[in-house]
């Protein structure tokens, strides 16, 4: 019953385990500060995960997109990764998961603002932005955009959850998930989930060139390493801009001149190197805007670049043998 | 602890990424700069970012009787600083914690440091209204809070989400002292074209809508990024930038609102 390994490290002599039946009710527990919570609390795994597990059955591949530093571009990079699967393999299916509670983007960058979800026999429908693309962000169920979500690290597990077990993604070949920055309660949620389900699963990791960024994502990589997140590799966002007017090439956000950026850092920490994307007002406007950036500008720096990425990162789940790039 | 701490300034934003930990350790300098004693605290506990920003990586924190000693920039004790960085052993370390593990260590920071007199302290945060704001703001209840500066870049997608703050801090009754708007307009060093990368205009129209002072518009500057690691305060190193006169104006707003 008792494995030794869930007893804790302080706990009394002949501790029954946190997770025995006996825990919290043996003899040896009496006295111990947290004789309570051992006979009141849940014993064994949470039983969400095997619920996750069956309700993602279908879905075949997970990609999370990480980067411990805010407004890098995770979303933009999620929006334009799906987008771009989606046109390209129009017989397969494609769904973005916006667990970002506090500060949901995908409504917008996907131009969904204001849509609503419905519910259904079968759960939650999400709301559909291509024929085989479809989005569910908690943005859909606030009333107005000034709502701000208040919530402590439980409450915001509770909705990942609910996310996970009550939406009905039908058949999915990937499931896109965008996060907030850091390494907290949303994460190691997700991954929780994640790692329980079939299928395969990673992270796509993003940053900018600067090393105030870098110096946040490879704490974000410790995290994948810690928790054996399989890391697809890293993105270089925001990298150059282009001036519109003389198309004088400027870093904006400077890497270190010794030896610093995001390709530097990759091979420090082992992780790919995915490739980088240039800073294009253009699509920061498509963002604001809702638009596709892909089929608005399909011969720009940046779409080249994304086509580039797309099939790297569909060659890690073993798919886009043969595709056109 | 923080009962000799004059005025206390949150610097807030819903969004990541856009410049809440530059503008306050330039903040924290413009202050130090005009001989005011000043603490800054970062309770972004996921991704600090101050002691990179103001050079103080090796730094580390020393425990004294009164508590712990922060971290100071110089000799002469004008800034103290306080950060998870520093009690971090390699800074690629990450802090994987769930929001109770958060909360005290929020609470210790601010309860068992030993910030001694000070002018102004400046709380640094991560993005978001979730536990480190609710914590901080629930601490700082029983203490004088002069109010929160909230820092936005100009697009709708960064806006989004500081309508949001905004909304926590009407709702948890922490005044707005103000919107700062960061990255507005790069002007090429080429040719002098000014263009808004990120759009423009979004801070002074949220100030607006919100009926609440736009403090300032701060452009991209590269010189000022450079400044990032050294430590070196933006109104000394570059004093005629759009930057630094935004900085100045700002300080005297705080130290005319704080009298």
């Amino acid at each position: 019953m008792s494995s030794g390994a869930d007893v804790p490290s302080d706990a009394p002599a002949h501790c029954p385990g946190t997770q025995s039946d006996d825990a919290g009710k043996a003899s040896a527990c009496a006295g111990c500060p947290n004789q309570q919570l051992c006979a009141t609390g849940p014993k064994g795994p949470d039983p969400a995960i095997a619920l996750v597990r069956q309700k993602l059955a279908d879905v075949r591949n997970k990609l999370l997109v990480l980067s411990g530093k805010g407004g890098v571009g995770k979303s933009t990079v999620t929006a334009l990764l799906s987008r771009a699967m989606a046109h390209r393999n129009p017989d397969e299916n494609f769904g973005v998961l916006d667990i970002d509670i506090c500060g949901p983007s995908q409504p917008r960058v996907l131009g969904v603002l204001g849509e609503q979800v419905h519910q259904s026999g079968s759960g939650w429908s999400p709301v559909y932005i291509e024929d085989n693309l479809s989005l569910m962000s908690i943005g859909f169920l606030l009333g107005s955009p000034d709502d701000a979500i208040i919530w402590r690290g439980p409450k915001k597990n509770g909705m990942i959850r609910q996310f996970l077990t009550e939406v009905d993604w039908g058949q999915l070949d990937y499931l896109v998930l965008d996060t907030p920055p850091g390494t907290s309660d949303e994460h190691l949620s997700a991954t929780t989930f994640l790692k329980g389900t079939d299928g395969s699963w990673g992270a796509v990791l993003v940053t900018t060139p600067q090393e105030v960024a870098l110096l946040d994502v490879r704490k974000e990589i410790s995290f994948c390493k810690k928790l054996a997140i399989p890391v697809v590799g890293v993105i270089e966002n925001m990298s150059a801009f282009v001036c519109p007017k003389c198309t004088t090439e400027t870093r904006i956000f400077p890497a270190r001149t010794d030896g610093g950026g995001a390709e530097q850092m990759c091979i420090e920490m082992e992780v790919p190197y995915l490739g980088q994307l240039p800073l294009d007002p253009r699509l920061t406007k498509c963002c604001d805007e809702g638009k596709d950036f892909i089929t608005e500008f399909p011969t720009s720096p940046a779409v080249v670049a994304l086509e580039e990425i797309v099939t790297k990162v569909r060659q890690f789940f073993g798919d886009g043998k043969g595709e056109r790039q | 602890m923080l009962d000799k701490v004059k005025h206390i300034i949150l610097v807030l934003s819903g969004k990541g990424g856009v410049g809440k930990s530059t503008v306050s350790t330039q903040l924290a300098l413009t202050l130090a700069e005009a001989d005011h004693k000043v603490g800054l605290l970062d309770i972004d506990l996921c991704g600090p970012s101050v002691p990179y920003l103001l050079g103080l990586e090796d730094r580390d924190v020393h425990q004294c009787d009164e508590g712990w000693v922060p971290v100071y920039t110089s000799a002469e004790k004008r800034l103290a600083v306080m950060s998870i960085g520093f009690l971090l052993k390699n800074r690629s370390d990450a802090v994987i914690w769930r929001g109770p593990k958060k909360t005290a260590m929020i609470k210790q920071f601010l309860e068992d440091v030993n910030w001694d007199e000070l002018d102004y302290l400046i709380i640094d945060t991560p993005p978001g209204t979730s536990d480190e704001h609710i914590t901080v703001m629930e601490c700082l209840k029983t203490v004088r809070t002069e109010g929160a500066i909230i820092v936005t870049t100009p697009q709708e997608m960064a806006l989004e989400d500081v309508r949001k703050e905004v909304t926590f801090c009407k709702k948890t009754g922490i005044p707005i002292l103000g919107i700062v708007e960061n990255m507005s307009g790069f002007v090429c060093p080429n040719c002098s074209e000014c263009t808004n990368i990120f759009s423009s205009g979004g801070g002074h129209s949220l100030a607006e809508l919100a009926k609440v002072p736009h403090l300032g518009t701060l452009p991209i500057d590269p010189r000022v990024g450079e400044l990032a690691g050294t430590g070196k305060a933006c109104v000394k190193e570059l004093p005629d930038c759009t930057t630094s006169e935004v900085l100045r104006e700002l300080v005297r707003t705080l130290t005319t609102v704080g009298q």
